[in-house]
Order: structure tokens, then C-alpha cells, then sequence
């Protein structure tokens, strides 16, 4: 049989690298049900041993404040993993320790991993891991995850606990006798009623009581009210007396007990100094220069613009490969289909929209190889150490930075991984007001629709005008965030307490799986649902198609055009290739056959379910100074935002208009009697500020863990960007402009 | 010795924890950190801005915002 190992430890305790060392390559992330933390699980085999193994969120607690506890918790508790193998960190024994504690506490088969015990030792500090492993009555393995040495123990200790499960014994730490005495007083009682028993052990379910755990409590609540107000008695009456005769509360005193215990344990032998090598560590030297009040806040900046750098420089050849093939792939659809709706349907909605799925890829994973070498060297903690002054006042987190810098924070990025660069962070309302807020960023699709419109109005200053730009969004982001954090995520900041630990050089196997995991959960998450919504969008544009009877009036007048022109001009036209030379009057019937090409391709559009929004909306729309070709070009933008130029060309009959390429739109634009700049810039305010690409919704659902806040982003964002492009042009129109 | 409050330490100045003056999830997240009384530690530096601070406490690195520094009282050596 097959037994299940749980990996429970502190962060940064090399928890993840020992998970890849003994999975390799078997192993799969999930998410735990309703929450967005990663559950990733794996398989070991070796030396005859088969071990289903879980890596445990890394927390430095056993109580329920945050998700990443109570995760950890309820796994132990209810799945009941044979083994709980538990991450130390040797040059942090103390620490590590207390939560070694609370695990031994709940009553399970726990087995130590005594994790980077060489650099324990490079430290000076030498570790009697028997002498330990007495002490607290379990075993106690040194190990180095990174090179995998001590890893076959390691199992081989685990496999002969879970073979022969001993009774584990309470560690008897002494919690002073007010403690002491309510335990004793409530634990039979707990025995009795089998209050929770069937999880945890009566005297954890006491001491929980006594700790004032809103999870423990609130189950005792439901179900056994009576036995659980008397238990909350007997922790009020505990509390009152602490509180009267030494200034404490129970939960203090207990964690003031737990590191007593520690403390007493490592003098017992455990640990010995070399007091002769207080020497400055390496991660100190290099914090004197990355922190560094000036240098510091420069290579910072340094280091996000290379991370930016590699994340769009590094992408883009992988993109343009694969434009190429999507546009090869579309090439054969093209010349092996039959004219008709089918081939619309797998040209423009699922070639298209597949290689919108994929053409995220290489963004998300240049991104994510970057920020996991800046995770998993320490770095990224030293950004949020730097930067957490500046975003705390907007109620977001110091980490917060790295989102909105992918997002477009340097104009060019992209919402997606943006979004998804939020899992950095680990304070949930920082994190969620973070996502929300990253759409606002300039993102590359973005910038083709903001260019088009500035060469048409504000050409006399581009560079200016696009500093406005930027300027604008991160305002309007930090602005919006702040709201957020005072309305509908309101509450608290996060506590901030947070370790900075020592700079680690990256393993190669982790950032590559780390990159790869990421990647893949798009693609196979997000992907599926984006590929059904593109082809919702295509049917938008499409249907309901021109009646026969308009289509026909147009191919009646291309015929009329073709059949008054010169017989020979007509022929030399209809076997011309695409590249081909053409004389002047056979240049001019193309001229003329395009322009009610694209006269016809207009009269679809408004005639389709989008161009019928677009019209319907114009009554509301003019308040902010759109028409209905912006309309239906901005409904377009929701599939993805270099279609508002695209779709703005079609409505303005001019045929395809290609984003990167937009000088005619920009030119007829400048002239059109309904544009002037007051115009142009209440258009460059909604596109800003209105609801993000549908493949951001996907991901800002994916990433908040609920379609509530995925559909808050499009709603919000799109009654935010009305609200200011009207009262822009309102104002603008008053005072003259 | 006397008794401070952790947002008055100067950079490099050692201390040992007097007392957590916070509860809730603060107070739990202190002294889930290791910041107990009878704990040594020593400020190692603050950010750019001056806030955060950076701790040093047996044998690791950590940071918390000024006003949560405001919570812990510390005895230093005169």
C-alpha cells in the first residue's frame, strides 16, 4: 500500500527544493478546493518504498489567521497522512522549531528533516541531531534538499514510523500552571463528548480553546454548543486572571511557553557554537549594497527593467514564430475550405482564437522564469522591503510592484501575466486589490489604439502626450486601488512581519519546473474557457449576417463596375496574382472593387449583434463623445484590444486596417467632422480604464479563485471608464475644447 | 537598561524583547516570528524610506513596518 507523506516546514526552510528532489518530474499541481493556494503532490519511489507525497503550504504557525494554515492544518487533521515530515532549517533551528511543536502537538507520526545542515555548519553551528531526536521523541534526519544528500534516509525513516506508528507522546511542554491546570480540567471533558476527537487530540482541541482559535471554537460551537460554552468559560476565566495578575492572555503566554521549551531543548547539547566565527554572513555583505539608501533603490530599478526586458524582448521572436505558423495554418484553411460560415467559424474563431491562447505563452513564461529566480534567490522579498512604504499608503503590499510593472507599468506589457505575477504576494486583500488594479496599466495591445489616436490629435507632442499617458494609469491604478481597499475589500492591512532570507543561488531544476507549472495551468485552464469565448466573440461580429438581398446589391455593383470597365483591364485584374504589377486603369478598378469590398464589410458589421450594441449604445454613448463605430469597436476591444483599431478601420469602411499600421484610420480620423482631440482623449481614457481583455477576466477569475470578482473587474472598470471619459468630455465641451 | 519602544532603535543597536503590546493576528504574527520577551536581537538596517525595519533575531532576518514596531517594548543597554 501506498502511504501518504505530508511536507509541512517554514518558508524558505528549502521545503519545495526536497519536494523536487524526491519527486523529480512525478508530480502535479492542483489548487485546493475553493482556494487559489497550490496543492502540489507527487510520487517517490525508491529502495522498495511507493510514497504518494503532498507539499504542505509553507507556514510558520499552526493557527488558522491565514489560508496557507489552515490548509496545512485541515490536511494533517482530516486526510491523515501517515507521516508528517517536516522541514527544519538547521541554521534556524529555533524558529523552525515552533512549528515542529504544534505539529508534534496534533498528535501525528512526524519525522525530522534536518534541512541545509551544511550551511548550518559554514556557519559555525553544529547540530547533535540524536541528541534532538531524543529530546523530542521523534526522528531526526540531517539532510541538504539542494544536493539530495541525506534523502534515502530521510524515507527510510519515514517508511519505519509509518510501518510502525508509535503512540506519539505529547512533547509535555509545561505552559505554567494556570494553563496547565485549565488543560487538565478540560481535556476529559472534550474525551468525553468526543468533541472533534475524531481529528485532533483532546488536549489540542483544549489548548485551542484556551488560544481563542476562531476555527477550533466555531466548529466546537456547532457541534456541542453546551460543552463548548462551557470550555469558553473556563478560557475567559484563564484570560481574566492572566490578564489581571501578570498583564498577558493565554495565546501569549503559550507562544512565550513554546520558545521556553525550544530554548531549554537546544541547551541541552543540541546545538554547540563556534562563538570564534562571528563573521558577517554573505547575504549580509550583499544586503549592504542591495539595500543601500541610495545604490539600492537604483539597482532596483535596474534589475525590473531587466526583468521587463527579458520577459518581451526574450518573448517576441517566440511570438512572431508562432504569428507565422497560426498565419500558415490559416493559409491552408483558406485554400482548402469552401467559402462559407464553417470556414469563418475555424479561421476567424478557432485558429484565431487558439493562437490567442497561445500566443500568451511565451510572455507568461519568460515572466515566470524571471520572477522565480528573483523569488528563489531572495530578492523579491528585498523589493517589497524597499517599496512596501510607497504602496502601503494605497493599501497594497511592497510585492505589488512586480505585477504592475509586467502589466504595463513600463507601457508595453500585458494584463495576463500581470495577473498572474500576483501570486507573489501573500496577503490575500493586498493580492486581490493588486489584480484588480493591474488591468489599468498600459499593456502593449493598448498602446496601437493610444498611438493611433495621438498622431491624429496630439501629433505636434507624442513623447509628451505618452508620458501623460503613463502618468494617468499608474495614478489612476494606485488611486482605484485605494478606493478598493476602503470599500469592497476593506479591512486591515496585512501585517507586514515578514523574513527576509538569505540570497540562495536558484536550482536549476526549480525555476524550470516552477516555469513549466505555471505555464501549463494557463494553457490548460485558462485556455479552454478562452477558446469558447472567442468563438462567442466571432459569432457577435458575425451574426446575424446582411440580408441576401443588401449582399446581393453589392455584388450587383462590384459587377457593374467590372463589366463598365475596359474587357481587357477586367481580365488582367481577375488573373493577377497578389504580388503581381499592374497597369494604372487596372490599378484603379482594384481601387474601386476594394472600396465596396469594404463598404460591404461595414454594412455586416453594424448589421452583426455587435455593430447592433454599438448602435444601441450610442444614445448613452454620446455623453462621452463616441459614436457607433467606436462602439462596436470598443466591444471588439474585449476580445482583445488590437482589435479596436482593426474593427474602427472596418467601420470606417477602409477594409482591413492593420494595428501596427494605422496612418490612413489616423488620417481619415483627423479629418472626420465627429473627432476632434477632446474626442480622441475621452476614448484614450475609457480604453484605458474599461473592462480588460476577456483573457484578463479569465485570469483575474482564475487568480481571485471566484467569477464574482471576474465579473466585478468588467462591470466596474467599464461604468469607472464612463464615468471619467464623460466628465473629461463634458468639461471639455463647457469650457471650449 | 532601559526600557524603549522598537521604533526608537537606532541602526546596530542591540535589545531584548520586553514585551508584545499587540494581540489578535498582529500579536500571533509577532510571536510566531520568534519575537518573545527574553528574545535578543539587533536592528540591522531600515529601507530607503525608513520604514520598514529590518531585525535581526537568532540567527535570521526579519522586517515589519514601524507601526507595528510601536507594539514591542525593548530593553537596551544604556
Amino acid at each position: 500500500m501506498s502511504h501518504t507523506i505530508a511536507l509541512a516546514g517554514n518558508p524558505n526552510s528549502g521545503k519545495t527544493t526536497l519536494f523536487n528532489t524526491l519527486t523529480g518530474a512525478r508530480q502535479h499541481v492542483g489548487n485546493y478546493p475553493g482556494v487559489t493556494v497550490e496543492k502540489k503532490t507527487g510520487i517517490y519511489k525508491s529502495d522498495g518504498h511507493d510514497f504518494h507525497l503532498v507539499d504542505l503550504p509553507g507556514t510558520y504557525s499552526m493557527t488558522a489567521y491565514s489560508m496557507e494554515e489552515v490548509i496545512a492544518r485541515d490536511f494533517i487533521a482530516t486526510e491523515k497522512p501517515a507521516v508528517v515530515v517536516d522541514i527544519v532549517d538547521a541554521a534556524n533551528l529555533e524558529r523552525n522549531l515552533y512549528l515542529t511543536l504544534q505539529i508534534i502537538e496534533m498528535g501525528v507520526q512526524v519525522c525530522i528533516a534536518l534541512n541545509m545542515i551544511d550551511v548550518a555548519k559554514s556557519r559555525g553551528v553544529r547540530i547533535d541531531a540524536d541528541r534532538l531526536s531524543e529530546l523530542l521523541g521523534v526522528p531526526v534526519v540531517p539532510t541538504v534538499a539542494r544536493s539530495g544528500k541525506g534523502k534515502k534516509q530521510l524515507m527510510a525513516a519515514a517508511a519505519e514510523i509509518a510501518e510502525k506508528p508509535s503512540k506519539t507522546k505529547s512533547p509535555g511542554i509545561f505552559y505554567g500552571d494556570d494553563i496547565d491546570a485549565a488543560l487538565s480540567e478540560m481535556t476529559p471533558l472534550i474525551e468525553q463528548a468526543g468533541l472533534l476527537t475524531e481529528h485532533y487530540p483532546a488536549h489540542w482541541v483544549a489548548l485551542k480553546y484556551l488560544e481563542a482559535d476562531e476555527q477550533i471554537v466555531s466548529a466546537g460551537d456547532s457541534i456541542h454548543p453546551a460543552l463548548s460554552a462551557r470550555l469558553k468559560q473556563v478560557a475567559d476565566r484563564v484570560a481574566n486572571h492572566l490578564r489581571a495578575t501578570c498583564d498577558t492572555h493565554p495565546e501569549a503566554l503559550i507562544a512565550d511557553q513554546r520558545f521556553g521549551f525550544i530554548k531549554a531543548i537546544i541547551r541541552q547539547g543540541v546545538i554547540e557554537i563556534d562563538d570564534g566565527q562571528n563573521r558577517l554572513h554573505l547575504s549580509d555583505k550583499i544586503d549592504k549594497v542591495l539595500l543601500n539608501r541610495l545604490a539600492g533603490p537604483l539597482i532596483m530599478i535596474g534589475i525590473l527593467l531587466l526583468l521587463y526586458h527579458v520577459t518581451f524582448a526574450f518573448s517576441d521572436p517566440v511570438i512572431v514564430w508562432l504569428e507565422s505558423a497560426f498565419a500558415g495554418l490559416r493559409g491552408i484553411a483558406d485554400a482548402h475550405m469552401a467559402q462559407g460560415l464553417l470556414k469563418s467559424l475555424v479561421i476567424s474563431g478557432m485558429i484565431d482564437g487558439v493562437g490567442g491562447v497561445l500566443g500568451f505563452v511565451p510572455i507568461i513564461m519568460f515572466m515566470f522564469f524571471g520572477i522565480t529566480i528573483l523569488e528563489d534567490s531572495g530578492y523579491l522579498t528585498r523589493v517589497a522591503f524597499m517599496l512596501d512604504r510607497v504602496f502601503r499608503v494605497f493599501g497594497l503590499h511592497g510585492s505589488s510592484v512586480m505585477a504592475f510593472i509586467v502589466s504595463g507599468g513600463i507601457a508595453g506589457g500585458c494584463a495576463v501575466p500581470g495577473v498572474m505575477a500576483t501570486r507573489t504576494l501573500k496577503s490575500p486583500k493586498e493580492r486581490l486589490a493588486t489584480l484588480l488594479t493591474v488591468p489599468f496599466m498600459n499593456c502593449g495591445a493598448k498602446l496601437p489604439v493610444f498611438a493611433m489616436l495621438i498622431s491624429a490629435f496630439f501629433a505636434y507632442n507624442k513623447a509628451w502626450m505618452m508620458f501623460v499617458i503613463t502618468l494617468i494609469s499608474w495614478g489612476g491604478a494606485l488611486l482605484i486601488a485605494k478606493l478598493l481597499r476602503i470599500t469592497v475589500i476593506r479591512g486591515a492591512p496585512t501585517p507586514f512581519i515578514m523574513e527576509l532570507p538569505p540570497y540562495r543561488m536558484p536550482t536549476v531544476q526549480g525555476v524550470l519546473i516552477h516555469t513549466w507549472e505555471r505555464t501549463w495551468q494557463y494553457v490548460r485552464k485558462a485556455g479552454t474557457i478562452i477558446l469558447a469565448i472567442s468563438i462567442l466573440l466571432w459569432a457577435m461580429m458575425t451574426f446575424p449576417h446582411l440580408p441576401a438581398e443588401r449582399a446581393g446589391q453589392f455584388e450587383t455593383a462590384r459587377e457593374q463596375i467590372i463589366a463598365q470597365a475596359a474587357p481587357e483591364t477586367a481580365r488582367e485584374l481577375r488573373s493577377a496574382g497578389n504580388g503581381d504589377e499592374l497597369s494604372a486603369s487596372a490599378l484603379a478598378l482594384r481601387q474601386q472593387v476594394n472600396a465596396i469590398d469594404a463598404e460591404k464589410a461595414r454594412a455586416a458589421l453594424k448589421y452583426s449583434m455587435a455593430g447592433r450594441i454599438g448602435t444601441g449604445l450610442e444614445s448613452v454613448s454620446h455623453l462621452a463623445g463616441f459614436d457607433w463605430r467606436t462602439n462596436i469597436a470598443l466591444v471588439g476591444g474585449f476580445a482583445a484590444k488590437e482589435v479596436i483599431v482593426s474593427t474602427l478601420g472596418t467601420a470606417y469602411s477602409m477594409g482591413t486596417v492593420e494595428a501596427e499600421n494605422a496612418g490612413g484610420l489616423s488620417r481619415q480620423l483627423a479629418e472626420s467632422p465627429v473627432w476632434r482631440p477632446l474626442t480622441a482623449f475621452s476614448l484614450i481614457l475609457f480604453v484605458m480604464f474599461y473592462s480588460p481583455c476577456f483573457v484578463s477576466v479569465v485570469c483575474i477569475a482564475r487568480e481571485a479563485g471566484s467569477w464574482k470578482w471576474g465579473a466585478f473587474a468588467m462591470a466596474f472598470n467599464t461604468v469607472l471608464a464612463f464615468i471619467l471619459a464623460v466628465s473629461v468630455y463634458q468639461a471639455g465641451t463647457l469650457l471650449g475644447f | 537598561m532601559a526600557q524603549i519602544n522598537l521604533r526608537q532603535m537606532a541602526v546596530n543597536q542591540q535589545g531584548v524583547i520586553a514585551a508584545i503590546k499587540a494581540d489578535g493576528e498582529l500579536g500571533r504574527r509577532i510571536r510566531d516570528m520568534g519575537l518573545v520577551p527574553g528574545t535578543e536581537f539587533s536592528v540591522r538596517g531600515r529601507a530607503p524610506l525608513k520604514d520598514p525595519v529590518a531585525l535581526r533575531i537568532m540567527g535570521f532576518t526579519l522586517s515589519l513596518r514601524n507601526n507595528e514596531a510601536d507594539h514591542i517594548e525593548v530593553e537596551v543597554k544604556e
